[in-house]
């Protein structure tokens, strides 16, 4: 069983093609491993008690099983989005780019923790308590996309969803030594993913190796009639084969890769660069003037779009209600007692930064810085092919360390933020480890690039040959 | 730099009954995010057109077909309290 466990979920996909290994052998040898973490990981806020009983035997990734973030809609399937105020909420319907995976052929294997409707870094905010990093489980797995990317790394699914509202799959991807890819903003349908910050939400692939990214992703693309903010993906995504990086021109920014980066992050970061020149890309640093500010703009854009999505948790139509003598009261009560602490700030936060007097100073404002970052990364794209940064500022943080200093915890995405801001695509691969715990490397490309981003990650990744199997355990048992 | 005031009128705009523990601290955790926000206006702007969506759509309409929605049955499944098929609620009050 251990062996199915080592495999890919490409490679996993070829051997059920062949046919030496079954769908059911396959899922079943992830079900038992995902049932019996428990709170070990904490990965996992639901897990199937079996395949589906409609597989399609003929479609691309027949049999292989999917971990779906939390936040998801998975019609019958709780659908809670970490939060108390959605405890054992079924919806009616299922997300778009579920859809489309089970029709590709992905089983549903469970439903992963994370932080409270996706806002951490985390995965300390989940109504259903943290996710624990594989690597050492007194340290955080990252957020908000934590459950799936703990799940990932610790061989509890062969691959897995998420959402990157300002990092949340590309930081926990990078604390947890695998691959996590945020796509251009539009790529893929929102429909069904229970709203963060709707400029800014966009699902995408945690997964063991790049070539799995993009498998992943190849089905995820296109446009839909349920998300007028879908585009069509124009072209197919390709798997990666490259062998070297002649010709690519690879810009370091200045404002990402300064200060504030830990040095066992900073020493992986140099080394990734040599090698990329070895590999005949050229370095070169570049500028992105507005980046430094990219952090302070996002916590006022995705609070403030927050503070209205999360409007509709009124205790009317779904969810948790605390009943009062009158409206008012069982809104403001209700709202009281469902949202978690975080929660509850952002709320706040994007109220205040939307409320009449103080609109124009940050919100308008905050929507202007916006412009300039997006201009800064344009201009940049007119002399480099793809830009890197560190994922992270630093390696995976111990539980509690950041969990009473809202400020530190934001500033673990200053790295991520200004992509999402932009709304361009970016990966993350592990490249390398420092002090026992992974380390990630971010790149990032013009918007729609994704068969050039996953090209040279891919490639990277070869020459790295970075091993993420202690984070699996061995004999099949969780690390 | 934001007071208990503030903190107040903010959660009665956002509907939220925050405990007296809650506004202090909500009071202490967002001026010091926003101390740290506020770097923004620094910035010179003037002109720069605010960006709301990164992606240039405008208008994408479905064509207006009549279709069928979600059964009521189903659409009143998770309410808290339906009632006549439709969705109960306290009475709005005087106030």
């Amino acid at each position: 069983m251990s062996e199915l466990i080592e495999l890919t979920a490409a490679q996993a996909a070829e051997r059920i093609r062949g046919g030496d290994v079954s769908a059911a052998e396959l899922f079943e040898a992830y079900r038992v491993r995902a049932a019996a973490d428990g709170d070990d990981l904490n990965a996992f806020t639901w897990v199937a008690d079996g395949p589906p009983e409609d597989p399609q035997p003929n479609a691309p990734l027949a049999g292989i099983p999917l971990a779906v973030k939390d936040l998801f809609c998975t019609e019958g399937v709780p659908s809670q989005s970490g939060s108390k105020i959605l405890e054992g909420y079924e919806p009616p319907y299922t997300a778009t780019v579920v859809a489309k995976l089970a029709q590709a052929g992905t089983t549903l294997l469970g439903k992963t923790n994370q932080d409270e409707f996706a806002m951490g870094s985390s995965n300390e905010n989940s109504a259903f308590g943290p996710v624990r990093n594989p690597w050492d489980r007194t340290r955080v797995p990252g957020g908000s996309s934590g459950g799936s990317a703990a799940a990932v790394a610790a061989g509890l699914a062969p691959w897995a969803l998420g959402t990157d509202t300002g990092g949340s799959i590309r930081q926990p991807a990078a604390l947890c030594g695998i691959v996590g890819l945020k796509p251009t903003y539009g790529a893929i349908s929102r429909y069904g993913m229970i709203a963060f910050a709707s400029s800014l939400d966009q699902a995408g692939p945690f997964t063991r190796d790049v070539t799995d990214a993009a498998l992943l992703l190849r089905h995820m693309v296109g446009q839909d009639a349920c998300d007028s903010t879908s585009l069509a993906f124009p072209g197919e995504i390709e798997l990666p084969k490259g062998v070297d990086l002649r010709g690519v021109k690879l810009g370091v920014p200045e404002e990402l890769t300064g200060e504030g980066i830990e040095s066992g992050v900073r020493e992986a970061f140099n080394a990734t660069l040599a090698l990329a020149e070895q590999l005949g890309a050229s370095v070169e640093t570049c500028r992105l003037p507005h980046a430094p500010h990219a952090l302070n703009a996002y916590y006022l854009i995705a609070p403030a779009e927050a503070s209205a999505n999360l409007a509709r948790f009124d205790g009317v139509r779904y969810g948790l209600r605390v009943d009062a003598d009158d409206l008012l009261g069982m809104y403001t009560q209700t709202r009281e007692a469902g949202f978690g602490a975080e929660v509850k700030r952002r709320i706040m936060l994007g109220t205040y930064a939307l409320s009449s007097g103080y609109y124009d100073a940050y919100y308008g404002r905050a929507q202007q810085v916006r412009t300039k970052v997006a201009d800064d990364f344009r201009a940049a794209f007119e002399r480099f092919d793809l830009l890197v940064t560190p994922t992270s500022p630093s390696v995976a943080f111990r539980l509690g360390e950041k969990v009473d200093d809202p400020l530190a915890m934001y500033l673990s995405d200053v790295c991520t933020v200004p992509m999402s801001l932009a709304g361009i695509p970016a990966i993350s691969i592990p490249n390398g480890v420092s002090d026992g715990l992974p380390v990630g490397f971010q790149l990032c490309g013009p918007a729609f690039s994704e068969n050039r981003l996953l090209s040279a990650a891919y490639v990277l990744e070869q020459a790295l040959g970075f091993d993420g199997s202690p984070a699996r355990g061995a004999n099949g048992a969780p690390a | 730099m934001i007071d208990r005031a503030q903190v107040l009128h903010v959660a009665k705009l956002a509907r939220l009954a925050l405990s007296d523990d809650e506004v202090e601290q909500m009071s202490r955790e967002l001026s010091a995010v926003l101390d740290h926000i506020e770097k923004i206006s620094e910035l010179r702007l003037d002109g720069v057109a605010p960006t709301s969506h990164v992606i240039d759509v405008v208008n994408a309409l479905r064509p207006d077909e009549p279709r069928r929605s979600l059964p009521r049955d189903v659409a009143l499944a998770s309410a808290p309290e339906a009632l006549e098929q439709g969705f109960g609620v306290p009475s709005p009050g005087a106030s």
